[in-house]
């Protein structure tokens, strides 16, 4: 009779844990310490800056925790759609079926946020001779139908690489950053060249190039390390070509950059209007500087872009 | 009398619990062969899906705007060199090893190596991963004059390195299970050592020598994160071990986590789950066939 006693509460205790498991978190509800948890989700060219913000936000706002997590700026869409996520970090634009979505979910439209810029950094081995390159190199380097296949094709000899062969390092083939280059370099319904290394990672692109002599690669200029070589681009080879830092992405004159933005369902609620304003500050505005992106310029920052 | 009537229910109850447990694994099986096909069934069986084309094209376009493309040919081509270079290393190591840990060693130093390969066993795959992609990757650079170490070479080494603690526990078991009376016998035949092992033990232990390695192979071919990280996940038909490569696996593992669920792109993944479920199941049917063959024939 005992035994069967402890059998049946050990059984009663298995069912409320696996009914308490399977509720489904609900976003902004009160934390265990009567916070208030923002859930914000999306780009992994935005999580390091994202945490940067959340950690700064908690000092500042003890009674609001932000949580932050990656997993690319689909992911961040995704769970804006099924309503786990509060913010999605995007480092793209979203697609009209992704908006669509949003709405058929919630029935609010989706609300976009500019938080600040990314410039896209072309890298090299620090051993490249190589300064400058076009866009139009760039295609021909990246583009399926590209014809660069050796550092000889844009005129260099690089120290240290066998065969004077291009190693080209891309990005898996749906994070924002891979949209955005192919958009941007290679051109609207263009495709990659078959046989570029694919990595998973924003800093693992950096990581790679600065051990590979043969290597080039594109990521954000954030993920800049001392022991890579980020090359000047210039829109055409008439043209100058400028170097990838915060003045001139602010100014628009650096080829390969994009805003950042942040998307709501609708407007935002007030605990997260209060965030993304502080965002715009000085002092966020500051973390963006120190995690290597680019503040959005002073005139606009009186508030939220709303679009 | 009560209690009598409790313990004979609690015996039946425990009796269907141990029951459940023993059949759960085939209920396992079946639910995942049945979720995976039913993800990827919808596509294959719409018109749409070009079969011959994912397995004859190496153009892998999933993301495409213009001209969506889904060749296998070269994530087949990745996942078979990759796995065949690693049991190229892998099976002279693990059964070598096995056989010294099972019959050429005693004492302190068995122990030792028992606990370094259970350890080696240990390390998470993405460590290995991590390994592969900073220390090999310039290591391999220097000492083959190559253009890139994330290559066939990098993820078949860490591949091996992996199944190498399965063949060597397994096949150490199997040698454990040949009766002592089949080497008195040898040695009082007047065999050495050597002529033991590989005249009366590994015979007599074919079988548990071959489950070791097709669990090996099975390692290695389902192996996600480290191939992902080591072998440069590079879509094309490698034709050496030192080019990049690219698996079915790591293909999954980086693409489905962004797929709309139920888009093309997504179904065609579990398209690819179908195919590497096909390629276990056949490798594991022949083994047994090829198993039951040898029993039968003694």
């Amino acid at each position: 009779m005992q035994q069967m006693t402890k059998t049946s509460w050990i059984l009663a205790l298995c069912i409320v844990l696996i009914a308490g498991g399977c509720r489904r978190s609900k976003v902004t509800d009160a934390g265990i310490h009567g916070r208030t948890i923002v859930q914000n989700i999306g780009s992994d060219t935005m999580v390091n800056l994202a945490q940067a913000w959340a950690e700064e936000y908690a000092r500042v706002e003890p009674s609001v925790s932000v949580e932050v997590s990656g997993g690319g700026s689909g992911t961040g869409v995704a769970a804006l759609i099924n309503g786990t996520a509060d913010i999605a970090n995007c480092s793209r634009r979203m697609a009209p079926d992704e908006m669509a979505k949003v709405k058929a979910a919630s029935g609010l439209d989706p609300v976009l946020h500019i938080v600040g810029y990314d410039a896209l950094a072309i890298f090299v081995h620090q051993a490249n001779t190589l300064n400058e390159i076009t866009i139009e190199q760039l295609a021909a380097v990246y583009g399926e139908t590209g014809a660069a296949r050796s550092w000889a094709d844009l005129g260099v000899q690089v120290p240290g690489c066998r065969d004077n062969k291009m190693i080209l390092v891309s990005r898996q083939s749906n994070s924002g950053t891979y949209y955005y280059f192919r958009e941007a370099i290679l051109g609207k319904g263009k495709d990659f060249k078959l046989g570029t290394l694919d990595l998973h990672g924003s800093k693992d692109v950096v990581e790679l190039v600065s051990r590979t002599p043969c290597a080039i690669g594109y990521s954000g200029m954030g993920y800049a390390t001392p022991h890579v070589k980020m090359l000047r681009v210039a829109r055409k080879e008439t043209e100058p070509a400028t170097a990838p830092n915060i003045e001139n992405t602010q100014k628009g004159v650096y080829p390969i950059s994009r805003p950042l933005y942040m998307y709501t369902r609708g407007e935002p609620t007030a605990t997260v209007k209060k965030y993304l304003e502080w965002i715009n500050t000085e002092v966020g505005q500051q973390i963006i500087l120190a995690s290597g992106y680019v503040p959005r310029a002073k005139e606009t920052t009186s508030s939220a872009t709303v679009e | 009398m009560a209690r009598r009537r409790w313990e004979i229910m609690i015996e039946v109850l425990i009796e269907w619990m141990i029951r459940l447990c023993g059949v759960s694994a085939i209920i396992f099986v079946f639910g995942i062969f049945f979720f995976v096909f039913r993800e990827g069934a919808g596509l294959f069986f719409s018109g749409r899906f070009n079969f011959t084309q994912f397995l004859t094209s190496i153009e892998w376009y999933p993301t495409s705007q213009s001209n969506v493309r889904y060749g296998a040919l070269a994530l087949i081509a990745g996942t078979f060199s990759v796995t065949a270079f690693a049991m190229v290393i892998a099976v002279p190591f693990g059964l070598g090893t096995a056989i010294f840990i099972s019959e050429f060693c005693e004492g302190r130093l068995k122990e030792t190596l028992k606990i370094v390969i259970e350890i080696l066993a240990a390390i998470p795959s993405v460590v290995w991963g991590f390994v592969g992609l900073t220390v090999m990757n310039s290591l391999i650079i220097r000492l083959f004059d190559a253009a890139i170490g994330l290559t066939v070479l990098n993820g078949g080494i860490l591949l091996a390195l992996m199944s190498v603690p399965v063949i060597v526990s397994i096949g150490e078991d199997a040698l454990k299970a040949v009766p002592d009376s089949y080497r008195e016998a040898a040695l009082a035949l007047g065999a050495t050592r050597w002529q033991m092992v590989h005249r009366v033990l590994v015979p007599a232990a074919k079988n548990g020598l071959l489950a070791a390695v097709l669990l090996g192979v099975g390692r290695a071919v389902g192996e996600t994160m480290a191939v992902l990280m080591a072998t440069g996940h590079s879509v094309r038909v490698p034709t050496s071990v030192l080019d990049p490569v690219r698996t079915l696996t790591a293909t999954i593992a980086a693409e489905l986590g962004e797929a709309p669920v139920g888009s093309d792109h997504y179904q065609v993944l579990f398209i690819i789950g179908i195919f590497l479920f096909t390629i276990t199941f056949i490798v594991n049917l022949s083994a047994d066939l090829i198993v039951r063959g040898i029993r039968g024939k003694a």
